[in-house]
C-alpha cells in the first residue's frame, strides 16, 4: 500500500510538468498585452514597453518558462502582475475562502445526495423517487448564477434569515489566522461570530453544492439499485433481516464504491470551477482569483493559480483510490 | 412495520433538507433592517452604536484596488481608497474638477509659466506621527521622478506620473525642492497648461517618508499619508477597512469612526446586498435597477456627474470610413434620444462633442448631426455609394459594461438595426476585452467600434489630445484620426496659461472634429450610485473617487 502510494505521488511530476508547460503555451498565444491591460487604455506607449521589460515580457516565451520553472524549484512562485505581491502568500487565503466552501459544499451535498439516492433506490418508482430525481434533474441542469441570485432573494432579502455575500460580519472581525474562518473564530474564542460564518457559508454551500448532490445522488440510486439485485442482498433480506440494515449496512458499502469516485471528481471540479458562485456571493475565492487573473492576463498568477488546482485535484484523486482499494480488497494495487 | 420505517426515513430527509434550507433562522429581533441596527446576517452591532447613529459606512463595489500606493496604480478601484488616505496639494472642489486648495494652502506661478510655488499647511501629521513638510513633497516627487530612485520597488512603475508629466527622457518637471520647512517649489522644463489639475489627481497623494523607507516593498499593503482615515485591513478580494485619523487637520472631520469597503463583483447581488442591509453606499447600480431603490423609502440613489463619453468609432484605415461623408452619414443615423431611454434609463445626455459639457472650453454653438434617414442616404449618394454597401462591416461592440456603456452588445444591435436602413450592413463581434482592446488599437478586425473615457483630472486635454490627436495614434486613437490643422491647435493649447485663450482654441478644435466626424459622440452619461436614506453628506466626483471625510448617518 505505501509502496503504491509513493509510487503514485512520484507520478505527479511528470503530470504537473505537463501541465504546466500546456498553461504556459495556451496562455501566451492567447492574444492580449498584459502591459495594455493593466495599465489601462490611458497609459502611454512608453510606460507600456517600460513594464514589459521591467516583466520580461519581451523575452521569448520558453525563457520565460524556464526562469519560472528556475524560480518555482525555489518555492517562488513569482510576483503578481497586476497587484505586484509575492503570490505564494496571496494565494493562500484564496486557497483557504474556496477550501472552506468547497468542504461545506461537499458535505451537505454528498449529505443530501447519498440519501436521496439511497431512499429512491429503496422505494424504486415511488412518489419520492420521481420527486427527488425530478430535482435531481432540475438540480445539474440549473444555472448556478441563476440559483445563486434566487437564493440570495428569498433567503436574504424577503425572509432575512441569511446573509447574501461575503464570509463574516466585517464590521467586528476576527483576525485570520488560518484564513479558514470557521477555525479562526474558534481560535478567537468568538461564538457568535462563528454562528455568522455558519450563516454565511449556507447559501453559497448550497449553491456550489447543487449540481454534485445531484450526481450523487442519480449515481447513488443506479448503484444501489444494481447491487439491490445481488444475490447477497437476496440472501440477507431471505434471512429476515431488516430492510434498514439490509440498505445501509449491507448494500451501501458495495454501491459507494463508484460514488466515492464521483464525490472525488466532483470536489476537484469545485475547487477551481466555482467561478459563478465565488462572484455572486463575493466569495474570495481560488476561482475568482484565477479569473481576475486571466481577465488582467497576469501570467504568473494563471500558471501557479492552475497548477496549484491541478496539484490538488491529482491529490484528491489519489485519495480516492487508495479509499477505493480500502473499501474494495478486491482491487489490487499494481 | 415496514411503513412506520419509511416514514422516518423520508423525515430524516426532510429534517437534512431542511437543515440546509433554514438553518440561519436566526432570532428576528436581530434582523432591523433599514435602521441603524444593520446586520450582516444577523449579527447585532455593539451596543452603543446601535443606540445612537451609525458610525461604520459600508460601501460595496464590484472590484478590489490592486494596491495602496497611489503611485504605482491606474485603476479607479485603488484610487477610491487612496483619497480617504492620502492628500494631494491641490484637490478638486467636492463634486466637480475645479482646483482648491489642500495640502498646499497656496500657490503662486511664475509669469513664464515655468516655476510653481506651494505654500504648505502646517501642523498638518502622517498617521504615523511624523510631519508633513516641504522635505515630504521633495522626497515624494523625487521618488516618482528619479528612474534610479531606491525607492522604486521591484515591479513599480509610476505609470501616472510619467504619463502627465512626461516619461524619463522627456520629463515637463525639472526639478522640485524645499524652499524653507513649509515652500516648495516646482520648475518646468516647458509649461505645461493642465499642470494645476494633474497635480491635484489622487495619484500623485503625499505618502509618509519614513514609511516607504522603513516599510519598502510592503507599503502598498500599508499605506500610510495625511488623510481623514487610516488604513487598517486589507482582505484581499473581500474588504479594506479603514479607521478615523484622529488627528486630522480639519476640525471635526471625519464624521465616521470606521469604513468597511467590500468588493461585491456582481451589480444584482451589490443590490441585494443593500436592501439586506448588509452594505450602506454601493458603486454600480445598474440603471435598470433605479425603480427598485427609487420604490424603497429607505433608500436613495445618486448620481455621479457627468464626465465620460461613449461613442462609436470609425476606423479610419479601412474603406470606405476614411470617406467623411460616410462618416457624416451613419452620424446622422443615430437617434440618441433613444438610446439613452432604452439602454441608459434615461441617465445620460447626447454627446455632441468628444468631451462632455462640465469641461473648459467646452463648444455649446455647435449643432449635433440631427437623426435624419433621408440625409445620411443623401450623403451616402454623394459619397458615390447611392444604394448602400455590399459588403458586411465588422462591428465591434465592448464585451464589459462600463458606465458610459452598460450594455455594449445591446447598443450595437440598435445602431446595426439603424445603420441597415441606410444600406450599411454590419456584422457584430464581441471579443473577450484584452483582445477587444488589442484589435481595436491595431485597427485591422473592426470599421467600426465603440469605446468610452473617463476622464482622468479634469483637463479637455485629457480627452481632445488624448483620444484624438495625431501623435496618440497607436494608444488611444483608435479611429486612425489624423488632422495637422487640429494637432497644431491642440498643441498651442497644451503650453497655452492662459485658460481663456485655451478655452477658444479647444473651442476651434471641436468645430474641425465635428466637421471630420471620426466618431459618432453617443453620451455623456451620469453613474448611478445607491445608499441607505439616512446617509448623509456624500457627494460623488466627476472623476469617479471621493472623500468620504464629511458623510454621516442622520
Amino acid at each position: 500500500m505505501a509502496a503504491y502510494a509513493i509510487r503514485r505521488l512520484l507520478m505527479l511530476i511528470p503530470v504537473l510538468l505537463g501541465m504546466s508547460i500546456i498553461v504556459f503555451s495556451i496562455i501566451h498565444a492567447i492574444p492580449g498585452d498584459p502591459a495594455e491591460v493593466i495599465l489601462g487604455e490611458k497609459a502611454s506607449e512608453e510606460s507600456k514597453q517600460a513594464l514589459r521589460l521591467e516583466l520580461g515580457l519581451d523575452k521569448p516565451w520558453l525563457e520565460q518558462y524556464g526562469i519560472y520553472m528556475q524560480n518555482l524549484l525555489s518555492g517562488d512562485l513569482g510576483n503578481s502582475i497586476r497587484t505586484r505581491a509575492p503570490i505564494v502568500e496571496e494565494m493562500l487565503p484564496y486557497l483557504a475562502a474556496t477550501l472552506e466552501l468547497t468542504v461545506v459544499s461537499m458535505l451537505i451535498a454528498v449529505f443530501v445526495g447519498v440519501n436521496a439516492g439511497i431512499l429512491s433506490a429503496w422505494r424504486q418508482n415511488s412518489w419520492f423517487d420521481y420527486m427527488s430525481m425530478l430535482i435531481a434533474l432540475i438540480g445539474v441542469s440549473m444555472p448556478i448564477f441563476w440559483l445563486g441570485l434566487m437564493e440570495q432573494w428569498v433567503f436574504a432579502l424577503e425572509l432575512k434569515w441569511l446573509p447574501s455575500s461575503g464570509r463574516m460580519n466585517v464590521r467586528d472581525p476576527v483576525e485570520a489566522v488560518t484564513h479558514l474562518y470557521i477555525i479562526d473564530s474558534m481560535l478567537a474564542g468568538r461564538w457568535d461570530q462563528l454562528w455568522t460564518v455558519i450563516k454565511h457559508l449556507i447559501l453559497p454551500g448550497i449553491a456550489l453544492g447543487t449540481i454534485p448532490m445531484a450526481i450523487i445522488a442519480r449515481m447513488t440510486r443506479s448503484s444501489m439499485l444494481e447491487v439491490m439485485r445481488s444475490d447477497y442482498i437476496r440472501t440477507a433480506r431471505a434471512k429476515g433481516l431488516a430492510q434498514f440494515f439490509v440498505v445501509y449496512k449491507h448494500a451501501l458499502k458495495n454501491a459507494l464504491i463508484p460514488v466515492v469516485t464521483v464525490i472525488g471528481l466532483q470536489t476537484g471540479q469545485l475547487l477551481g470551477g466555482a467561478v459563478l458562485t465565488e462572484t455572486i456571493f463575493a466569495w474570495p475565492g481560488i476561482g475568482r482569483y484565477i479569473f481576475d487573473a486571466i481577465s488582467f492576463r497576469d501570467y504568473p498568477v494563471i500558471q501557479s493559480g492552475i497548477l496549484v488546482i491541478a496539484f490538488i485535484f491529482v491529490i484528491i484523486n489519489l485519495l480516492v483510490d487508495l479509499l477505493y482499494a480500502k473499501l474494495d480488497p478486491r482491487i489490487k494495487y499494481r | 412495520m415496514r411503513k412506520w420505517k419509511s416514514v422516518a426515513m423520508s423525515m430524516i430527509m426532510a429534517i437534512s433538507l431542511s437543515l440546509v434550507g433554514c438553518s440561519g433562522g436566526a432570532d428576528p429581533a436581530q434582523e432591523t433592517s433599514g435602521g441603524n441596527t444593520t446586520q450582516d446576517g444577523g449579527t447585532s452591532q455593539p451596543a452603543e452604536s446601535a443606540a445612537s447613529t451609525q458610525d461604520t459606512l459600508i460601501v460595496g463595489r464590484g472590484g478590489d484596488s490592486s494596491a495602496l500606493d497611489m503611485s504605482i496604480v491606474t485603476d479607479g478601484e485603488s484610487s477610491k481608497i487612496g483619497q480617504q488616505i492620502y492628500e494631494t496639494l491641490l484637490d478638486y472642489k467636492e463634486g466637480t474638477t475645479e482646483v482648491v486648495p489642500a495640502l498646499a494652502e497656496t500657490y503662486e506661478v511664475s509669469d513664464d509659466g515655468l516655476t510653481y510655488t506651494f505654500k504648505l499647511r502646517q501642523g498638518v501629521k502622517f498617521h504615523d506621527g511624523t510631519d508633513f513638510n516641504a522635505e515630504a513633497v521633495v522626497f515624494n516627487f523625487m521618488r516618482w521622478h528619479d528612474p534610479n530612485s531606491e525607492y522604486k520597488f521591484e515591479g513599480d512603475s509610476f505609470d501616472y506620473y510619467n504619463s502627465m508629466f512626461g516619461p524619463p527622457d522627456n520629463r515637463v518637471i525639472k526639478e522640485v525642492k524645499a524652499v524653507d520647512e513649509h515652500t516648495v517649489q516646482f520648475v518646468l522644463n516647458k509649461p505645461q497648461a493642465p499642470f494645476l489639475q494633474n497635480v491635484a489627481m489622487p495619484f500623485f497623494g503625499i505618502a509618509s517618508p519614513t514609511a516607504i523607507k522603513e516599510k519598502k516593498e510592503k507599503f502598498k499593503e500599508e499605506p500610510v499619508g495625511t488623510g481623514p482615515f487610516m488604513f487598517q485591513e486589507w482582505k484581499r478580494n473581500d474588504s479594506i477597512t479603514l479607521v478615523k485619523n484622529p488627528n486630522y487637520w480639519q476640525e471635526g472631520l471625519p464624521k465616521l469612526e470606521k469604513i468597511i469597503v467590500r468588493s461585491i463583483p456582481d451589480n444584482s447581488a451589490r443590490l441585494t446586498a443593500l436592501q439586506a442591509g448588509e452594505i450602506d453606499l454601493m458603486e454600480g447600480l445598474n440603471p435598470d435597477d433605479l425603480t427598485i431603490v427609487e420604490n424603497n423609502p429607505d433608500l436613495q440613489k445618486f448620481t455621479r456627474p457627468s464626465f465620460n463619453v461613449g461613442y462609436v468609432g470609425f476606423n479610419l484605415k479601412k474603406k470606405p470610413f476614411d470617406n467623411k461623408l460616410v462618416r457624416q452619414a451613419l452620424n446622422h443615423a443615430v437617434n440618441k434620444e433613444a438610446l439613452i431611454q432604452a439602454f441608459y434609463a434615461g441617465q445620460a445626455i447626447p454627446a455632441v462633442n468628444p468631451m462632455p459639457p462640465v469641461l473648459l472650453g467646452y463648444n455649446d454653438e455647435i449643432q449635433d448631426y440631427p437623426y435624419d434617414l433621408e440625409k445620411a442616404k443623401e450623403l451616402l449618394a454623394q459619397a458615390g455609394y447611392p444604394n448602400g454597401f455590399e459588403e458586411e462591416f465588422v462591428f465591434y461592440a465592448m464585451p464589459v459594461p462600463r458606465p458610459y456603456m452598460p450594455n455594449g452588445q445591446k447598443v450595437a444591435e440598435a445602431l446595426q438595426a439603424e445603420f441597415a436602413k441606410i444600406g450599411v450592413k454590419t456584422r457584430i463581434e464581441s471579443p473577450e476585452w484584452a483582445v477587444y482592446l488589442d484589435d481595436t488599437q491595431k485597427g485591422e478586425k473592426d470599421h467600426i467600434f465603440m469605446l468610452g473615457w473617463q476622464g482622468d483630472n479634469g483637463d479637455p486635454d485629457n480627452f481632445l489630445y488624448t483620444l484624438l490627436d495625431k501623435d496618440t495614434i497607436g494608444s488611444n486613437n483608435y479611429s486612425f484620426y489624423a488632422n495637422d490643422e487640429l494637432h497644431e491647435i491642440l498643441s498651442a493649447a497644451q503650453a497655452e496659461t492662459n485658460q481663456d485663450k485655451r478655452a477658444e482654441l479647444y473651442k476651434q478644435a471641436q468645430v474641425i472634429i465635428k466637421e471630420d466626424a471620426p466618431w459618432i459622440p453617443l453620451v455623456h452619461s451620469t453613474p448611478l450610485l445607491a445608499g441607505k436614506a439616512n446617509l448623509k453628506g456624500y457627494v460623488p466626483s466627476p472623476t469617479g473617487s471621493e472623500s468620504y471625510a464629511n458623510v454621516y448617518f442622520e
